[in-house]
Formats: structure tokens, sequence, C-alpha cells
């Protein structure tokens, strides 16, 4: 291959098209100086709007802002390992701020679980179940909602908008609806996160359907197989690795959903950690935090670490 | 087709051993899979103890719910114990204080008939008997023997207790006669009193006159136009308080975008010292990674309830703790996406000599800015489903409003409106955001096309 250089000679074209990028990119300069001034403005008028509307304000709490911390730290720090594992401590008055061994969980003659790890258990069942239940649905659905493998096309329709309004009714409606009906706690934050991952889920799952490789279908197709046959042996291999990884990555969003969804009424660590913040018990709310953290880091990193390997590194790219 | 014999089939399989020949665990571990997640769904069903509470569930309030979002009913009583039948409603009714509605008629004969449904449901009553009248039947019920003994055969709509007789008749509601009181609830389709309440001076009027009293009509509170009355009563009105809500409405926007751009703002810088191929030192890199797990990590939850408790309830603790997570999740995706980006134009800007920030602005800007925005854009739609959720601990928006609506149970047509106002708002920025993405993505389309035919 031979490089050759040369040198570029003015003529009235050149000019023309230098004029022409001037005037393109001053434009289009206008337009982002345009575009970032208008954010600016619209972030301005909401912090402004949104100091307003707090019950107390930015710059008379900032210089506080750190006297909130004090309660959160523990005279003793080993009462944080203490609340964590329901050990009696030696500052115990009395009072809901110490009494750790209330809480335990007796499973087996001394032995016990301590309350928080049960909560969280119950936090993280609640997540699992739900992501269940999203995958359960989502993957028929998703099958029905794609363009090029719906067994009818009104009947795409029909799924399509369902699974959009699971997704866009808020999570915490259905949670206070199912309250009413099965009484407050873990069941009412289960129903709510499964309806809405079901929506979640199989958006994600047959934007996938759309993009696979028809030339399997097509085979199956040729020697007779039906919907089900074609979509089990021809599709469902292609794109099961997908779905799992999108089905791990769900299971992190639940696990977080779920703990929110408990703070309002749904049970699990949620609750605990709302009453624990509001009432100021520093080394409970630090045990709830470290655990919640723990929980939760272990739980990405072992999913990512399982997406890796079902996907590659594509799955970190977004899913839209 | 031309079947294969034998010998065939194997030399396929010896040739195939991959396909064929999987060890066990291969072969079997969607089995074992299956079996897992089963036996976990078993687990489950223990530790929540899930069959006794579907079976102390109340399955039957499902409907009346869902009903209640979509109507409302009126619950007018007759005492018959008064020297004479006078209907009472109760305080705060959607009638207003001068209820005279068509459908309590009192007869010359001084008998009452109420219609529920036209005269096909209809209940007519004087001191002595009362006679219900629905699917086409008519019982009489006699109030004289000082309990309600319903005349003749007990059709299934109607229940004779001891000393109450209820005729349910279905949606549109249900008689109850006592000896000595008959209480009426009907039921009506759509929203009570969603544009005036009962104590305003327009309430009651039709359309028409509503208008033309505001266009033209004498001022009804002196020293304020009518057109400002109106404003005021539709934005206080006591029942739906739709200034309130749309305010908070307002705040859950406000919340979500707040957030999303400032956590964007933060992230943007830091990401690129974290990015492994464009940070100046690894540990700073690795830092920076653990810095965006720990702001991922602590929920969203956690930092709403500790910015609640620093703050105030209100947005402000809202878009903190919104701010928060993003940093950690935008810094995350960022870095990810400067990580994947092609080294090619940075070696070219920087064989020119320019330096770092340079190197930065023209030659990994262009390249990533687009995923940046599409990225943030899709950060703010979903921060702005949940921002929904963060409110109801506290956090400011529509979501405190929407919990303590929804605990007392009685209140689900507010629910719904607010519900159906969630709905428009994420759909118009879902939208919103879909359009841009597909705009940008046709800009990083445009600018693919143009490198290859480039070459």
């Amino acid at each position: 291959m031979t490089l050759s250089v040369t040198a570029p000679t003015p003529s009235g074209t050149t000019h023309e098209m230098a004029d022409a990028w001037r005037r393109q990119t001053s434009l289009r300069r206008v337009y982002t100086v345009l575009g970032v001034g208008l954010l600016l403005a619209a972030m301005v008028a909401s912090m402004w709007f949104a100091d307003e509307a707090n019950a107390g304000h930015f710059f008379d709490r900032l210089p506080h802002i750190f006297d909130f911390l004090s309660w959160l730290i523990p005279k003793d720090w080993n009462d944080v390992w203490r609340a964590l594992f329901d050990v009696a401590s030696p500052h115990d008055t009395g009072t809901q701020e110490f009494n750790f061994p209330l809480g335990r969980v007796y499973v087996w003659g001394d032995f016990y679980i301590p309350e928080y790890f049960e909560l969280m258990l119950t936090t993280v069942n609640v997540a699992l179940v739900s992501t269940v239940i999203g995958f359960v649905f989502a993957v028929p659905f998703s099958f029905i909602a794609a363009r090029n493998l719906t067994p009818h096309p009104l009947l795409r329709l029909v799924v399509k908008r369902f699974m959009e309004l699971l997704r866009a009714f808020p999570e915490i409606v259905i949670a206070g609806l199912f309250a009413a009906i099965v009484s407050i706690g873990p069941i009412a934050a289960m129903i709510a996160i499964g309806l809405h991952s079901i929506g979640a889920l199989g958006k994600l799952f047959y934007e996938i359907n759309e993009n696979i490789d028809m030339r399997a279908e097509e085979g199956l197709r040729a020697v007779g197989a039906n919907w089900f046959e074609r979509v089990r042996f021809a599709d469902l291999p292609q794109v099961l690795p997908n779905f799992m990884s999108y089905t791990l990555l769900r299971v992190e969003i639940n696990v977080r959903a779920s703990t929110i969804i408990g703070a309002v009424g749904g049970g699990g660590i949620g609750e605990e950690l709302k009453l624990s913040i509001s009432r100021g018990f520093g080394a409970k709310t630090l045990a709830l935090v470290l655990l919640l953290f723990t929980t939760i880091f272990i739980i990405d990193q072992f999913s990512a670490w399982l997406r890796r390997k079902l996907v590659g590194e594509q799955a970190f790219l977004m899913s839209t | 087709m031309a079947s294969m014999t034998a010998a065939e089939i194997q030399s396929i399989e010896e040739r195939y051993p991959q396909v064929f020949r999987r060890p066990l665990y291969k072969r079997f571990s969607p089995l074992f899979l299956f079996a897992g997640i089963l036996l976990y769904l078993v687990y489950v069903l223990w530790f929540f103890n899930l069959p006794q509470v579907l079976r102390e569930s109340h399955w039957e309030r499902l409907p009346l719910f869902l009903t209640q979002w979509i109507s409302y009913d009126l619950q007018p009583e007759f005492r018959l114990d008064q020297p004479e039948i006078t209907p009472k409603y109760p305080r705060f009714s959607a009638l207003g204080e001068n209820p005279n509605p068509d459908w309590v008629i009192k007869n010359p004969d001084g008998t009452y008939t109420i219609l529920i449904d036209g005269p096909a449901k209809s209940v007519t009553f004087d001191k002595t008997q009362a006679t219900i009248t629905a699917n086409g039947q008519t019982i009489p019920v006699l109030l004289t023997s000082g309990k309600p003994v319903v005349q003749g055969p007990v059709p299934d709509w109607v229940t004779a207790h001891d000393d109450e007789v209820v005729a349910k008749m279905g949606f549109v509601g249900e008689v109850r006669v006592t000896v000595d009181r008959v209480k009426v609830r009907k039921r009506f389709l759509g929203w009570a009193n969603f544009v005036f309440d009962t104590r305003s001076p327009f309430f009651g009027k039709p359309a028409g006159e509503v208008i033309s009293l505001i266009m033209s009509g004498p001022e009804l509170k002196p020293g304020t136009s009518n057109l400002a009355l109106a404003g005021d009563n539709i934005w206080n009105n006591a029942q739906w308080q739709h200034g309130d809500v749309w305010t908070k409405l307002l705040q859950t926007i406000v919340m979500a975008f707040l957030g999303t751009l400032l956590g964007g703002i933060v992230a943007f810088p830091l990401a690129f010292f974290a990015a492994r191929n464009i940070t100046p030192s690894g540990v700073l890199s690795q830092v920076l990674k653990r810095f965006f797990d720990f702001m991922r990590s602590v929920d969203m939850l956690i930092w709403a309830l500790f910015f609640t408790r620093a703050f105030g309830p209100g947005p402000l603790a809202g878009s903190a703790a919104i701010f928060f997570t993003e940093v950690g999740t935008l810094g995350k995706t960022y870095s990810e996406a400067l990580e994947n980006i092609d080294d090619k134009p940075r070696e070219g800007v920087l064989s020119t000599g320019a330096n770092g920030l340079l190197v930065q602005r023209y030659g990994v800007m262009p390249e990533v800015i687009p995923v940046f925005i599409s990225q943030t854009l899709y950060q703010w739609e979903s921060n702005t489903r949940g921002a929904t959720i963060i409110g109801a601990v506290g956090a400011g928006g529509i979501g405190l409003k929407l919990w303590e609506a929804m605990r007392t149970n009685s209140n689900w047509a507010n629910v719904f409106y607010m519900v159906l106002l969630i709905l428009l708002v994420v759909f118009i920025f879902d939208n919103i955001s879909n359009f841009l993405r597909r705009r940008l993505s046709r800009t990083i389309h445009d600018y693919n096309r143009i490198q290859a035919q480039q070459g």
C-alpha cells in the first residue's frame, strides 16, 4: 500500500465547503449553548422549587448537616455487631435502643437466627420470588409480543399494552391495594414487585426476541412444527442466555425495590431501618445499613459475575 | 427424506461427541436448575406461611375496591321511629348541604320511594311496610311485628337476618331494612364533585351556567372576579385537592430531574478518572470504582431516610437521595462507556501535540457524549417512576399522599386520580426520553455511516 499526500489546493469549492462547515458548526454551537442554558435555568428553578417546598431549607440546614450524624455514632462501637447478632449489650437499660436479644428467632434449642438476618432474608426472598413470578409470565408474553414471532398481531397488541400498564403502574399502589386484601406485609410487596417485574422483564425479553436469527425458526416451520415447538426448539435456545442475564439484573433491582416497599409497610428490613432511623437508634441503624449494604453488594457482584459467564461483556451495555 | 441407517447415526454421534455425549452435569443442568427453583418455591411457601395468609385474605374486597376507583355512593338513611319520616344524609356527602335528589320521591300518601336503578330496582316504604323491587320481583317486608319479616319466599338476592333484611342489587347499590330505619346505598359511576366541591358557589350548576357566570355574571364573592373565584375553588377542592396533588406531582418530577441531572454533572468528570484507559493512575480508578459501587449499594432508600432526617421531609431530601444513588449508577455506566471507546481518535488528537484536556475534548467526547446523554435519559425515565416510591418514606412528592390516601381504604377514587396522573407523567416522560434517544442513536448511526463511507 502506498500513501500519497497531496497538498490541498485552495479553490472556490474548498472555500465554499469551509464556509458551509463554519455556518453549520456555528448554528450547532448556538443550539448547544441554548440547550445547556435552558437546562441550567430549569435546574436552578427546580432547586429553588424543591428548596421552597421542603420542610427544612438547604442553607438553613447545611451548617447542621453533620449534627444529625452525631446520633449515628454509637457510644460503644461494639454495640453495632451486638445489634447485628442479637447479643445482649451492657448498655441495656430496658429501652428499645439496646434491646438486642429480644429479636432473636429461635430455630433449634438455643440456636437462633438474629432478627436482622431474618428480616434481610424476608426482603431477599420477596425479591427472588417476585423475579420468578416475573420470569415465568414474561417469557410466554415476550414471545407473543415479539413482532416476528407473534401468533396473532391483535394478541400482540393486547399483551404489549398490558405489559406497558404493569410497568408504568406505581408499585406502591399495587402494594397498598393488596395490603388491604392479604393483610399488610411481605406478600403484598411480593405481588406488587412481581407484577411490575412481568412488565419490565417482558419488555426487555420481547426486544431480544425481535432481534433473533430467524433461520432456525424457518427450518422448523419447514418441517411442520407448530408455534409451541418453534418457540421451544428454535427461539428459546437462542435467547435464554440473554433472558437469564436480564433476570439476574432484575434480581438486583428487585432487592432494592423490596427494601423500599418494605419501608412503607411491606415488612422486611426496610421497615426496621425506617423505624430505627426515625427514632435515632445509632447502633441499630449502623448494623442495618451494614447488613443491607453488604447483602446488596454481594448480590450485585455475584450477579455481575454470573452474567459475565452467561453472555460475556455485553451484559453491561445498557438495555435500551 | 432418505432415512438413515444405524451405522450412519452412530458415525454422526462419534463425530460430534460434544453434542451427543455431554457430561452428565451439563446434560441435566437445566433440570437441576428447574428442580432447585421448585424446591426454593416450596421453601418460600413455608417461609411466608403462604397457604394460611391466602386463606385468611379477603379476596371479595378486590372487586369492591376496584369499583370504588371509578364510582362513588350516596347513603341516605330514613328514620322510621320519628313522628315524620325524613331523609338524612351523612355529613360531607357528595350532595352538599341541601340535598334534594330526584331519585328520592315523597309520594302524596306519605310513603317514600327510592329509585336505585329506575323503578325496576327501587324500594317503597312507610312506617309499617317496605316493598323492595328488583330483578322483576317485588318483596314486601312487614315492619310491625318488632322485627322485619319478609312476606312469601325469600329470593337469593335478599338476606333475612334476625333484625335486618338486606337486599343486594349488584353494582347499583343495596337496601337495608330494620324496624326503625331504612338505609339505602346508591352507587354512581364516575367521580363526584371533581370540579367544584360542595362549598363552592358554583356547586351543582350545569356547565353552561357556570361558563356564563364566569363570562358575564355578577360577582359571587365581592372583590374577586368570578374567573379567579372559580379557579380558586377548583384548585382548593376539598375532596380532590387538585392544587396539592398537582404540586406534589411536580415535586416528584422535579426530584427525578434534579437528582439525575446533578448526578450526571458530578459523575461526568469522575468517570474520566475512573475509566481504566484514561485515568492517570490505576489506584485512583479503583478507588473511584469502589466509590461508585458504594453509592449504588447504599440503597436509594437509605439515602432517602438519611436526607429526610437531615433536611426534613420534602423534595430536597428526595432529590438528594436520587442524586447520591445516581452518582454511583451514572459514574459506573459512564466509565464503562469510556472504557469501550475506540482509541484511534484519541491517538490522532494526541499526535497533533494536544494537551490532556484537549485530547479528552476532541478525541473522546464526540464519541461518548451521545451514549452519556442516552444513559442519563434512561436513568431520568426510571427515576421518574422510582421517585413516587421514595416519596412514601417522606422524601417529598406524590408518594406520601398516595400512601396516605390508600391507608384509609376509603379514598380509592382519589388514589385512582393520582395513579392516572402518574401514568400520564410516566407516559409523557417515556416518550420524550425515547424521542431524544432515538434522535441521538440516529446521530450515532449517521456518524458511523459517514465513517464507513469514508473508509
